[in-house]
Order: structure tokens, then C-alpha cells, then sequence
């Protein structure tokens, strides 16, 4: 343990946690809403397209959208219920613009669909692990959403030898992972024996902050007899971002750019190894997570299991409502996660909270011109220069802040958060990795545009040449009919 | 003397028939400088700019007749590419970005005539005499000329619809000096 404790984080913050609004509170089950509305991407990658249509019948567990392309998630039915709707919804995004979203009926029995449970699922081949991971709709539930099937492959066939599982949970507030561990060791384990045989890994780490040591128990509890290693971690927020977690277990940094199977590492959260668990071993696709519902506004701050696509409204009122109005709501954590537009918004697979701030909470003073005094290039956990990018950007000089590595940047917001002087730095960074898809995708679209205005040149040019060739047919042809006329003429 | 007024001679001789070799087997057709302008340009051939297509107002920047803000569809990604290649020093956040636009049909206006999209010069209008006609979108240049030939005004350009994959964070306001 000594010698895994040598590898030192780089950069970070430890803002405080709050994390005992909830972490005391048990998971309990929310009572089942009325509505639910259920958005087809809620993951990275091509939007599933629905196979139910408004008026069905669907049962818990069943497939009404399934993926498409090779990037994907399918999604499932949440509850049984009757399909009312299926169009635009409010996103569960900052800018709340509408999704496609398909709304659910309940209708209370919340009667699963039968699934084929394997007797040993430790029996199954690699392949058909990975493929029941996908077909149960699982994605990242730390917060980033990427198919986990996608990742199985792509780290069996690029022979990944350790798997890491990120029990970090370093965003204040944020206890739903604490919880599960604590709770669901077992269940985590089970997941990560069987994610660890459909990769083959030779090792399995649990990294676990050291803020958690009930959760840190458990796992090791659970882990006993088993070739998993649970590694208490120091806490620091972002321990929970899974290259941060990597270089702190095993002391391998990922190159700029890369991912994480280039250095031969998987990284999965312990939420994903209980759903894989819950997907392989009992046929139970992702149709629920665990979301903690907390902040200064929140009654009683909890920890509960929603079912995908519940209202946040729901979850605030299961916690007894707002003790005074929340300056502000968040989905997600308050470091990486975004504003919540409005309480109607659904959870997603990827929430892991929904937070209910004060105004002492957030604090929302002037910026101020910068000091340069690089507290920010400290925290920094990639190892940027945040106040020169945020120069460059401010100067609108993106290819310059590319240069001093924007596009390493992971956004958690540590630079914000310790800048004297309130520059909303990461703010700077979010805009312009926005602006820079921007033009990607303009330049796409203009070669697109040249092309299709090369074509129709193109094709102008044909029709007119073919129009031409044709009228110097019919002058020949009538030229040659009438010397013929002309030549009967002379014979007659 | 004589032997300096011969190899001079020679000399003068070699060089020139090296040279005159030289200017036609290494002789560039055009400008190649136009060429490289033309690429960077949209290409749509809209004429927004005043010359006669992205090949005309590609020549009047090569002969510096023109400035290198001159294309309104191509915003400021085309200009800062145009500085670098020409070297004309431009402060980019002077250039005013323009939202990106599109043309959409009235529906209750259009009479299918079929003028637009027989002008539309990347075939973005899809339509039939006598049947409404529609703009795609995605292959939309919002360069303006079925505007200009629509007789009942059914068409117009709007500011493209931002979706939740076109949509990202505006840029902090400035509230300080430095």
C-alpha cells in the first residue's frame, strides 16, 4: 500500500465537501411517478431511435428505443406503463432546448418484462457480456455517459491488463457512490468480477477516496477472497477524474490526447459495475440509478433511486421541498455539473445529483482583473496555463489557447474555483471548445457546399452541352432531309 | 582581350539560353496564389461580395483590390484564414461574427413556381411546379439568391435554429480591464 501511495496527484483543490447533508441517509426508492419522460440520447454517440409508438403497452425493463450506429445505447422502459407522447421535452442540458422524448404513462403495477437470466453468468463468453452490456442500454453513471459496451470491446481487443474501478466521488455534495458501496458492496464486486472477466484484466483496483472509510470497509469486506484490491485514496477534488485516479494508483500518466486503453488501463465507475452486475446477473437492464438530492435549500437532503426520466420536481418533493428559494439548481455535481434550467427537467441516466443551492452556497462576486499570481496553473490538474488560455480567448485568438492546450482541458473547474480574483476561467474554456466544434462543423458544412455547388456546375454544364449536341443533331438531320428532298427534286 | 570579350560572350550566351529554357519549362499558368485564395473561399458562387463568384473575388484579393472581410457567408473563420495566408494583419475580434442563417420557405406564400430553386447554386431547394418548395438545411449557404427570385416573398433568410448539438456556451462578458 505504501508503494501505491507514492504516486503523488498533481494539481487540484479540496473545496468543501458537504458531503454529510446525505452521506447518512440510507438509499431509498422513490415512490413511482405518474409521468415520466424518457429522452432518447441520454448517452455519447447517435441518438436511439423508438420501436414503440404512442398508445403501447410497455412493460418495466422493455425496449422502446434502440440504439443506432456503432456508438450507441439502447433505452428501456423505466416502469410498466402506457406510451402518451413521444416528441420534444425539455433537455436535461443548460441551454433546456427540447428533445426528442418519449413520455410514459405509469400505471403503478411496475410489473418487469421477463428477461433470460443466466444460471452462471461467469459461464457466458467475453463477447456476450459485453453484448448484454449493451443491449441493457448501461453508459458511464459517473456523470459521462459513454456506452460501457463500447469500451469493453474497444479494451478486450486493445489488451487492456488493468481495470479500475473509480469509487473517487470527489465532487462536493455528491454521495449516491458512497452510499451504493456501502450498501451494494456485493452487488459492485459481482459487476467488476464480471467486467474483469470479459476484459481479461491481470488486475482490478477499487480506488476509494479516504473521506469514505465506511464505503472503503465494505468493498474491502465485500472484496475478501477475491484477486480485487481496494486502495484507500487521498481526497482531493478531481481525484474522481479517471486519469487523475489512474495516475494516483498505478502511476501511469495517460499521453495528451490519448485514452485511457493507451496505456493499457479501463476505467469504469462502481455505479456501472453494479448496473453490469444487475444486467448480466439478473436480466435487469438500466431502467433506475441512485441520485443525490441535496444543498442548502433541500429540507431533508437524500439519496435516492429514481427511475430514468422522473421529473426533478419529484425528487424535491420527496425531500419535503425548499426551505427557501435555491439561488440556483444543479444536475450533477456543483463543480462539473450544469445549471438545471428548470424543475421539470427528467433525470438521466447520467445524473448523479440534483442540488438545490442558497445564495451563500454559490457566492457569485465581480471578476476582477487577474493578478497573475498562477494559484490557478497550480490547481490546474492537467498541468495548463489556464490565465494565459483564458487570454488568448478572451483576445479571440482560439489556435493560440489550442497551442497552450486547450483542448486537454476536462472542464472541472478547479482554476474557477481557486482564481482571487473571480475570473470565470473554465467559463472561458467551455466557450471556446464550443466555438472551436463550431467551425469544425461550418468547415464540414462548406466543403459539403463546395461540393454540391462543383456538382451542380457540373451538371449545368452537361445539360447544356447535351442540349446543344441535340439541336446539332436535328440541324444535321434536317439539313439531310432536305438535300435528300432537294435531290428527288433533280431526279424527278 | 580578345579572350575576355569571348568567355564573356559564352558566358552571356549559356545563361541566357539557360534562362529562356528556364521561364518555359518552369512557366506557372496563372496565378497560383488565386488557386489557394479560391480554396479557401466557400465556393458557392453567391456574389455577396461584389465580384463575379469565389474565382473573381479570389483574383481581387490576390491583386489586393479587395479587403479580406469581403465574404459575408464565409464569417470569421475565412477571414482569419485569408490573414494567414495573405499576411494582412486583422484584429479578429473586430470582424462581427455572423450568425449563421438559413432560408426558409412561407409555406402559405409559396405558389410553386420553381424559381428559387433553379437558382440556388448547391441545390438546396428540393420542390416541384406547382408544390411547395423546401429548404435543406444542412446544404444551405444562405447566400441569398432565391431570396431575390422568389416573386411572393415567400422566402427569407433566418438565423439557423440551434439545436442541443449546435448550441454551446457564450463567451463571458468583459466586466474587467484586464
Amino acid at each position: 500500500m505504501n508503494l501505491l501511495n507514492r504516486f503523488q496527484p498533481r494539481g487540484g483543490v479540496h473545496p468543501a465537501g458537504r458531503k454529510d447533508l446525505s452521506a447518512d441517509r440510507p438509499i431509498r426508492a422513490l415512490p413511482l411517478p405518474e409521468r415520466l419522460f424518457v429522452p432518447l440520447q441520454q448517452h455519447v454517440g447517435a441518438a436511439a431511435t423508438p420501436v414503440v409508438a404512442v398508445g403501447d403497452q410497455v412493460l418495466k425493463g422493455q425496449l422502446i428505443a434502440a440504439g443506432q450506429g456503432t456508438i450507441s445505447a439502447p433505452v428501456h422502459a423505466p416502469t410498466s406503463g402506457r406510451v402518451v407522447a413521444l416528441g420534444d421535452y425539455a433537455a436535461p442540458h443548460p441551454s433546456g432546448l427540447p428533445v426528442p422524448t418519449l413520455t410514459l404513462e405509469s400505471d403503478g403495477e411496475d410489473r418487469w418484462s421477463d428477461a433470460a437470466i443466466p444460471a452462471d453468468p461467469f459461464a457466458l463468453a467475453p463477447d456476450e457480456i459485453a453484448r448484454r452490456v449493451g443491449a441493457a442500454g448501461i453508459v458511464g453513471l459517473g456523470g459521462a455517459a459513454f456506452p460501457s459496451a463500447v469500451k469493453l470491446n474497444i479494451s478486450r481487443k486493445s489488451g487492456v491488463d488493468t481495470l479500475i474501478i473509480n469509487g473517487g466521488e470527489c465532487e462536493p455534495y455528491l454521495t449516491c457512490d458512497d452510499r451504493l458501496m456501502r450498501e451494494q458492496a456485493e452487488g459492485i464486486v459481482a459487476g467488476i468480477r464480471l467486467i474483469h472477466h470479459a476484459v481479461g484484466t491481470q488486475r482490478a483496483l477499487v480506488g476509494i477516496e479516504d473521506n469514505k472509510p465506511e464505503a472503503i470497509a465494505a468493498m474491502r469486506a465485500a472484496a475478501l477472497g477475491t484477486d480485487i484490491q481496494v486502495v484507500a485514496v487521498p481526497a482531493m477534488y478531481p481525484m474522481g477524474w479517471d486519469k487523475q485516479l489512474t495516475r494516483a494508483l498505478i502511476g501511469k500518466e495517460v499521453p495528451a490526447g490519448g485514452r485511457s486503453a493507451d496505456i493499457g488501463v479501463l476505467v469504469h465507475n462502481v455505479a456501472t459495475a453494479y448496473a453490469v452486475h444487475q444486467a448480466v446477473a439478473l436480466g435487469r437492464p438500466l431502467v433506475s440509478r441512485i441520485v443525490t438530492v441535496s444543498g442548502g435549500a433541500v429540507k431533508t437532503p437524500c439519496n435516492l433511486e429514481v427511475p430514468i426520466g422522473t421529473p426533478a420536481q419529484d425528487l424535491f418533493d420527496y425531500c419535503g421541498g425548499f426551505t427557501a428559494p435555491p439561488a440556483r439548481l444543479v444536475m450533477g455535481g456543483p463543480m462539473m455539473g450544469h445549471e438545471l434550467p428548470a424543475t421539470h427537467i427528467p433525470v438521466v441516466k447520467g445524473t448523479s445529483g440534483v442540488l438545490a443551492l442558497t445564495h451563500a452556497e454559490i457566492g457569485r462576486p465581480e471578476p476582477a482583473p487577474c493578478i497573475r499570481c498562477s494559484t490557478c496553473v497550480r490547481a490546474c490538474p492537467v498541468g495548463l496555463l489556464p490565465l494565459e488560455m483564458a487570454t488568448r480567448i478572451r483576445a479571440a485568438d482560439l489556435d493560440a489557447a489550442i497551442g497552450l492546450g486547450l483542448k486537454d482541458c476536462i472542464a472541472c473547474g478547479s482554476c474557477s474555483y481557486v482564481c482571487p480574483a473571480h475570473i470565470p476561467l473554465v467559463h472561458y474554456f467551455n466557450y471556446a471548445k464550443g466555438e472551436l466544434s463550431a467551425r469544425e462543423r461550418a468547415k464540414l458544412k462548406q466543403e459539403a457546399t463546395k461540393k454540391l455547388a462543383d456538382d451542380r456546375s457540373a451538371r449545368m454544364e452537361r445539360i447544356a452541352r447535351e442540349r446543344e449536341e441535340a439541336a446539332a443533331r436535328r440541324r444535321a438531320a434536317k439539313e439531310a432531309a432536305e438535300a435528300a428532298k432537294k435531290a428527288a427534286e433533280v431526279t424527278a | 582581350m580578345l579572350i575576355a570579350v569571348f568567355s564573356l560572350t559564352t558566358l552571356g550566351l549559356v545563361l541566357g539560353l539557360l534562362l529562356g529554357y528556364a521561364s518555359r519549362r518552369l512557366a506557372v499558368e496563372g496565378n497560383a496564389l488565386v488557386e489557394e485564395i479560391q480554396a479557401i473561399l466557400p465556393g458557392s458562387q453567391c456574389g455577396q461580395c461584389g465580384f463575379p463568384g469565389c474565382a473573381g473575388a479570389a483574383q481581387a484579393l490576390a491583386d489586393g483590390n479587395a479587403p479580406i472581410t469581403l465574404c459575408p457567408p464565409g464569417g470569421r473563420e475565412v477571414v482569419s484564414a485569408l490573414s494567414a495566408k495573405l499576411g494582412i494583419e486583422v484584429n479578429l475580434a473586430d470582424v462581427a461574427e455572423t450568425m449563421p442563417m438559413t432560408a426558409e420557405v412561407r409555406e402559405e406564400l409559396c405558389i410553386g413556381c420553381t424559381r428559387c430553386y433553379k437558382v440556388c447554386p448547391t441545390d438546396a431547394i428540393m420542390g416541384a411546379a406547382k408544390h411547395i418548395h423546401a429548404v435543406f438545411r444542412e446544404a444551405c449557404t444562405a447566400c441569398g439568391k432565391c431570396v431575390e427570385a422568389c416573386p411572393t416573398e415567400a422566402l427569407a433568410l433566418h438565423p439557423a435554429p440551434i439545436t442541443l448539438q449546435s448550441w454551446y456556451w457564450h463567451k463571458p462578458e468583459e466586466r474587467m480591464a484586464a
